[in-house]
C-alpha cells in the first residue's frame, strides 16, 4: 500500500495527479501509479450511462529500460543512467552520491530535497532527472565544505540553527536563495522563505537568527 | 575525585558552544544511515497489509521474483495469519533501485479475507466492537488507585469542577525515517548503519536474531535524523533488511517512506479524562476523581495522573483501549504532555471557579521548591500581571476581534543517568586528543559536550578534541531514552578525561623534575605553578609520552549526575474570534537540568520541545478512516506540523539550579507544559474553554459560542 501517488490536484487540470501527469509526460505508463493507489484510474465523467471510458490521460506506451541523463550539478557535468521515471532527487542521491538533499516526504511538502535550479529553489523530488537536463543545478554540497563554509552555513553553525541536521540542507538552500534575491530581508521574509521547509526538531527560531546574522555579515555591516 | 566545577571556574563548560558536527551537517557531508552507500547497494521495501484487519489466504511472490533488478524477496507472514492494522508487515524485497523495489512489492499478490476492524477509540470501547486482540477485550482491566477520602473532600469543598478533557493521537514524524543499511562482511559479521537512539540495543537484537556474539555485529550511528523515543532496537525493518542483504548477497538499504513512518513505527497515544476536582477555600486541591482512557492502537497506553500537584485525596481508574492501528511508542516524556494538558486545564478551570489567580493556585499546590522559584521568575519575565483578570475580559484581551491572553503549565521529569557507560580519552605523543564512547548523538549535542568536558579538564580548546561516537566497537553507551544520555555519558567522560590528565601530568612532571601537584593545564599550555616562565605548549609536553600515548578510562559515577528536573512555561496567545485561529505570540520556558554543560544546545532543545508542544496544542491529529481502516493523513501536508510561519517569540532559559551537583538530560521535559499553557492562554484571552487538543479553529469557534451562551 502506498499513497505516494495521490497528490494535490490543480482544479483546472483533469483529475490526474501531478506525479502521474509528470510520469505521463515523460512517456511512462501510469500503471504503477494506479497500482499504488489501489484504485482504478478515476473516470473523468460520471460512470453512468455505461459507455466505454476514454483511456485516462496518463496512459500511454510504457517506456521501459534506461535513459542516459546529463546533469549540470555544482558546476560539473555528470551523467547517470536511470529509468525515465527517476526523480532528480533519487538521481542525485543514489546515482551521483550527492546525499545532502534528503528524501523526507518525496512529494513536495517538506523541503528537505531543496536544490537550486537556474537560480530558483525547487523540490528535487518533484522533478524528473530527464527534465532537469540543461538546468544549472546547485546542491548543498556546492555551497561550501566543512572547512570552507559559506557565510550562511557558518552562521547556521554559530547560531545552532540545527539539531539532528536532517532538514538542515533544505533550509540552507532555501535561505541561500532568499539572500541571493533579497540581501536585506526582514524576519517575516525569512519566515516566508522557510515556509516550504519542515524541521521536526524545532530549529526555526535559530534559523531565523542565523539568516539575519549572515545577511548582515554578507552586506558587510 | 572531583565534582563539576562551579560555572565561574569553567573556561569551556557552561559556555555556549556550537555543535561539532554542525559543519558536516550544514554542508550536506554528514552521512546518515539513509545516506551511506556501500558498493553494490540494493534498496529494500516492505510489503504491508492494506486492511484494518484481515486474514492472509495466500501470498504469491512469483511475479516479483521474476522482475529484472530484484535481488531478494522475503515473506515473513504465512497463510492463516491475522493482520491487525493497516500497515502491518508481511515481508519485503530488495532491488536495484528504489522504484523497482516499489514495483516488486506491488507485484506480490496477497489474497486476504477482510475482517471487521475498528479504528476509532470510542467505537472500540463499545461492547459489540470488532475484537482487536483475539480472546482479550478491547479495553484493559482498569488500573485503579486511591488515596484519602474523596467523598468527604467533595462534600466540604469550596469549589468543584467537572469536565472531560482529551488530546489526540500524534505521530512522531522523525524526518529521517526508521531503517538501516546492512552489509554482511562475511557469513557471521554484520555491519549496520542504523537510524537509532540505541546502537547497543540494535546490536543486541541482531546478535539474538542470528545467534552471533555481539562483537560480530557492528552498528554505526554517527548522526541520525530524529527519533524522539520511537527508535530503539533493530525493529522489523532492521531485521528484514539484514535478512534481505543475506539472501541477495549484497548490501541493502531499507528506510521507510513517510507514510510507513506514520502508520507502523509509533505514535503518541491519545488520552481522555473524565474528572471531578475539588478545592477548599484556601485553594488547596482536596480531591481528584478521575477516569482515564487512551489508545495506543494495538499497544497499551497510560498517563501519570493527577500529575505534578499534591492532592488531598484521589480516586483514579485508568484503562487502555485497543484498536486496529499501529502501536504506540515512547515520544519525548511518554504520557506527560497528555497528563499536563488534562491536569493543567482542569486546574485552570478550578482556579476560575474559585475566583483565584491560576498561578497562585498552582504555587499553592506545587510540591517542588525549585518550580516555585521558576513560577515566580517566569511570571516576572512574561509579565503575568498583564493577564486578563477574567477570561476574555481585560486590557490584554481588548474589545476587538483579536484577543490576547496568558496561560501557564508545568513539567516534571526524571532524567539523571545509569551505569555501564565506558569512555576512553587518549592523549597521543603528538599532542592529539581523542575521546571515544559508543553512545550515539541523536541531535541533542552529546558529541559536543563530550569534547567540552575533555577540553575543560585538559585546558584545551574544544576544537582540539577529536570525537569518536556512535559505534558499538567503542565502549558501551546507553540508549538515548528517558533523557538519560547526558546523566549516563558525561560522568564517564569526565572520569576518563581526569584519568588521562593524571597520566599525562605524571609523565610530564617526571620529565621536568617537578611534583605532579605543581603542574597545571591551562589555555593549551602545561604550566609549572609558582615558577613563572616555566611552561610548555600542550603539544610539546605530550612528547614526554611514550609511543602509545596515554589512555584514561572512565566509568559512570553517580555523584556527577542527578535525577529529577523541573520546568515551567508561560504562553501568550492571540485568538482571532472571527476565524477561531490561535496564534502563539510568545513562549517563556524555564528549564532546569542540574549542572548545565552547554547552554546553547540546551536551549535549542528547549525551543524544540516547545515547538512540538505547539504542534500538539494546535495542529497534530492522526485521522483514521473507519471505512478503510487506514490513516487518512499519513503525509506531511494533511498531518500538519508547526512550520516557520507559526513560530512565536521564544524566551528559552537554562535555569540555574543553585543546589545542583550533577548533570541531567532535558530532551523530554520542555515538550510537556506547552500545550497546556497555550490552552489556558486561549481561555484567558477569549473566554473559550477548550477541552480537546489540537485546538483547531473549528473547536475554538465552538468554544467561543459555548462561552457566549454561558
Ligand atoms: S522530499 Fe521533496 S519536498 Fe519533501
Ligand atoms: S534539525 Fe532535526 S529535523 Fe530539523
Amino acid at each position: 500500500m502506498s499513497m505516494d501517488d495521490r497528490d494535490q490536484h490543480d482544479p483546472n487540470e483533469p483529475d490526474v495527479s501531478r506525479r502521474q501527469f509528470l510520469r505521463g509526460l515523460s512517456g511512462s505508463l501510469a500503471a504503477s501509479a494506479v497500482l499504488a493507489t489501489g484504485v482504478e484510474a478515476v473516470p473523468l465523467s460520471p460512470p453512468s450511462p455505461p459507455e466505454p471510458l476514454e483511456p485516462p490521460l496518463a496512459v500511454g506506451p510504457r517506456i521501459k529500460g534506461q535513459v542516459k541523463v546529463r546533469l549540470n550539478v555544482n558546476g560539473q557535468v555528470k551523467t547517470a543512467t536511470v529509468e525515465p521515471r527517476t526523480t532528480l532527487l533519487n538521481t542525485l542521491r543514489d546515482d551521483l552520491g550527492l546525499t545532502g538533499a534528503k528524501r523526507i516526504c518525496d512529494r513536495g511538502s517538506c523541503g528537505g530535497c531543496t536544490v537550486i535550479a537556474d537560480g530558483e529553489t525547487i523540490y528535487s523530488c518533484m522533478m524528473l532527472a530527464v527534465d532537469a537536463q540543461g538546468k544549472k543545478i546547485t546542491t548543498v554540497e556546492g555551497l561550501g565544505t566543512p572547512e570552507a563554509m559559506s557565510p550562511l552555513q557558518a552562521a547556521f553553525v554559530d547560531h545552532d540553527a540545527l539539531m539532528c541536521g536532517f532538514c538542515t540542507p533544505g533550509f540552507v538552500m532555501s535561505c541561500t536563495s532568499l539572500l541571493k534575491h533579497n540581501p536585506d530581508p526582514t524576519e517575516t521574509e525569512v519566515k516566508e522563505a522557510c515556509a516550504g521547509n519542515i524541521c521536526r526538531c524545532g530549529t526555526y527560531p535559530r534559523i531565523f537568527e542565523a539568516v539575519l546574522a549572515a545577511a548582515k555579515r554578507m552586506r558587510g555591516e | 575525585m572531583a565534582g563539576w566545577k562551579s560555572p565561574s571556574e569553567n573556561t569551556v563548560l557552561g559556555k555556549p558552544t556550537p555543535r561539532l558536527d554542525g559543519p558536516a551537517k550544514v554542508t550536506g557531508r554528514a552521512k546518515y544511515a539513509y545516506d551511506v552507500q556501500p558498493a553494490g547497494l540494493l534498496q529494500g521495501k516492505i510489503l504491508r497489509c492494506p486492511h484494518g484487519s484481515a486474514q492472509i489466504i495466500s501470498i504469491d511472490t512469483s511475479a516479483a521474483e521474476r522482475m529484472p533488478g530484484v535481488g531478494a524477496v522475503i515473506i515473513t507472514a504465512k497463510p492463516g495469519d491475522i493482520m491487525r492494522f493497516a500497515g502491518q508487515e508481511l515481508g519485503g524485497v530488495a532491488a536495484k533501485s528504489f522504484d523497482i523495489a516499489q514495483d516488486a512489492v506491488r507485484a506480490i499478490k496477497v489474497s486476504y479475507k477482510v475482517l471487521p476492524h475498528v479504528v476509532h477509540e470510542e467505537a472500540a470501547m463499545k461492547p459489540d466492537a470488532p475484537n482487536v486482540r483475539g480472546a482479550d477485550p478491547n479495553t484493559s482491566t482498569p488500573n485503579t488507585r486511591s488515596t484519602g477520602d474523596t467523598d468527604a473532600a467533595f462534600q466540604s469543598a469550596a469549589a468543584v469542577i467537572e469536565g472531560t478533557y482529551s488530546c489526540a493521537v500524534r505521530t512522531h514524524n522523525s524526518l529521517e525515517t526508521h531503517g538501516t543499511t546492512c552489509k554482511w562482511e562475511d557469513d557471521t559479521h554484520l555491519t549496520c548503519w542504523a537510524s537509532t537512539q540505541g546502537v547497543f540495543s540494535v546490536r543486541d537484537d541482531f546478535a539474538r536474531e542470528y545467534k552471533l556474539p555481539p562483537a560480530n555485529i557492528h552498528v554505526i550511528t554517527e548522526v541520525m535524523g530524529g527519533g524522539f523515543g520511537s527508535k530503539f532496537g533493530a525493529g522489523y525493518e532492521g531485521i528484514l533488511c539484514a535478512n534481505l542483504a543475506k539472501k541477495a548477497n549484497a548490501p541493502v538499504k531499507l528506510m521507510l517512506n513517510r507514510e510507513e513512518e506514520q502508520i507502523a513505527v509509533g505514535n503518541a497515544p491519545s488520552a481522555t479524562v473524565e474528572v471531578r476536582m475539588a478545592a477548599d477555600g484556601d485553594g488547596n486541591i482536596t480531591a481528584v476523581d478521575a477516569k482515564l482512557h487512551g489508545t495506543g492502537g494495538i499497544s497499551g497506553a497510560g498517563v501519570p495522573f493527577p500529575y505534578i500537584y499534591k492532592v488531598g485525596s484521589t480516586k483514579i481508574s485508568q484503562i487502555s483501549v485497543f484498536m486496529n492501528s499501529g502501536g504506540q511508542r515512547a515520544w519525548r516524556a511518554p504520557g506527560h504532555p497528555q497528563a499536563s494538558f488534562l491536569m493543567e486545564s482542569a486546574v485552570e478551570d478550578l482556579a476560575i471557579k474559585l475566583g483565584m489567580d491560576p498561578l497562585e493556585l498552582r504555587m499553592k499546590n506545587d510540591p517542588s521548591k525549585l518550580r516555585i522559584s521558576q513560577w515566580r521568575e517566569g511570571a516576572r519575565i512574561v509579565g503575568w500581571d498583564r493577564r486578563n483578570a477574567k477570561p476574555g475580559n481585560g486590557k490584554l484581551a481588548g474589545n476587538g476581534r483579536y484577543k490576547r491572553g496568558l496561560g501557564c503549565g508545568a513539567a516534571t521529569w526524571g532524567g539523571g543517568g545509569g551505569g555501564g557507560s565506558q569512555c576512553k580519552v587518549i592523549i597521543s605523543n603528538d599532542g592529539s586528543v581523542d575521546v571515544e564512547i559508543g553512545v550515539q548523538d541523536i541531535g541533542t549535542g552529546t558529541r559536543t559536550y563530550c569534547a567540552m568536558i575533555v577540553a575543560e579538564e585538559l585546558g584545551l580548546a574544544v576544537s582540539a578534541i577529536k570525537t569518536n561516537l556512535g559505534k558499538t566497537s567503542l565502549g558501551y553507551g546507553v540508549g538515548s531514552g528517558g533523557s538519560v544520555t547526558t546523566g549516563s555519558t558525561a560522568p564517564a567522560v569526565k572520569r576518563a578525561a581526569e584519568a588521562a590528565k593524571e597520566a599525562l601530568v605524571s609523565a610530564v612532571a617526571a620529565k621536568m623534575g617537578v611534583d605532579t601537584d605543581q603542574i597545571e593545564l591551562i589555555d593549551g599550555k602545561v604550566i609549572v605553578k609558582g615558577e613563572s616562565g616555566k611552561q610548555v605548549p600542550f603539544k610539546k609536553a605530550c612528547s614526554a609520552l611514550g609511543p602509545g600515548g596515554v589512555t584514561g578510562d572512565g566509568k559512570w559515577d553517580a555523584s556527577l549526575q542527578q535525577n529529577g528536573v523541573a520546568g515551567v512555561q508561560f504562553a501568550e496567545v492571540q485568538v482571532d474570534t472571527l476565524t477561531g485561529l490561535v496564534k502563539v505570540i510568545k513562549v517563556v520556558a524555564l528549564q532546569d537540568g542540574g549542572v548545565i554543560l552547554n547552554p546553547l544546545t540546551f536551549t535549542s532543545q528547549v525551543n524544540g520541545g516547545v515547538i512540538q508542544g505547539i504542534g500538539m496544542a494546535l495542529f497534530e491529529d492522526r485521522k483514521m478512516c473507519q471505512l478503510t481502516g487506514r490513516m487518512l493523513n499519513a503525509n506531511m501536508e494533511d498531518y500538519k506540523m508547526p512550520g516557520s510561519m507559526e513560530m512565536p517569540e521564544f524566551v528559552s532559559i537554562a535555569f540555574e539550579n543553585p543546589t545542583a551537583k550533577g548533570v541531567s538530560g532535558i530532551g523530554e521535559p520542555p515538550v510537556i507544559p506547552t500545550a497546556a499553557a497555550i490552552r489556558n492562554a486561549v481561555l484567558n484571552a477569549s473566554g473559550a474553554a477548550l477541552y480537546h487538543a489540537p485546538m483547531t479553529p473549528g473547536r475554538v469557534l465552538d468554544a467561543l459560542a459555548a462561552g457566549r451562551k454561558g
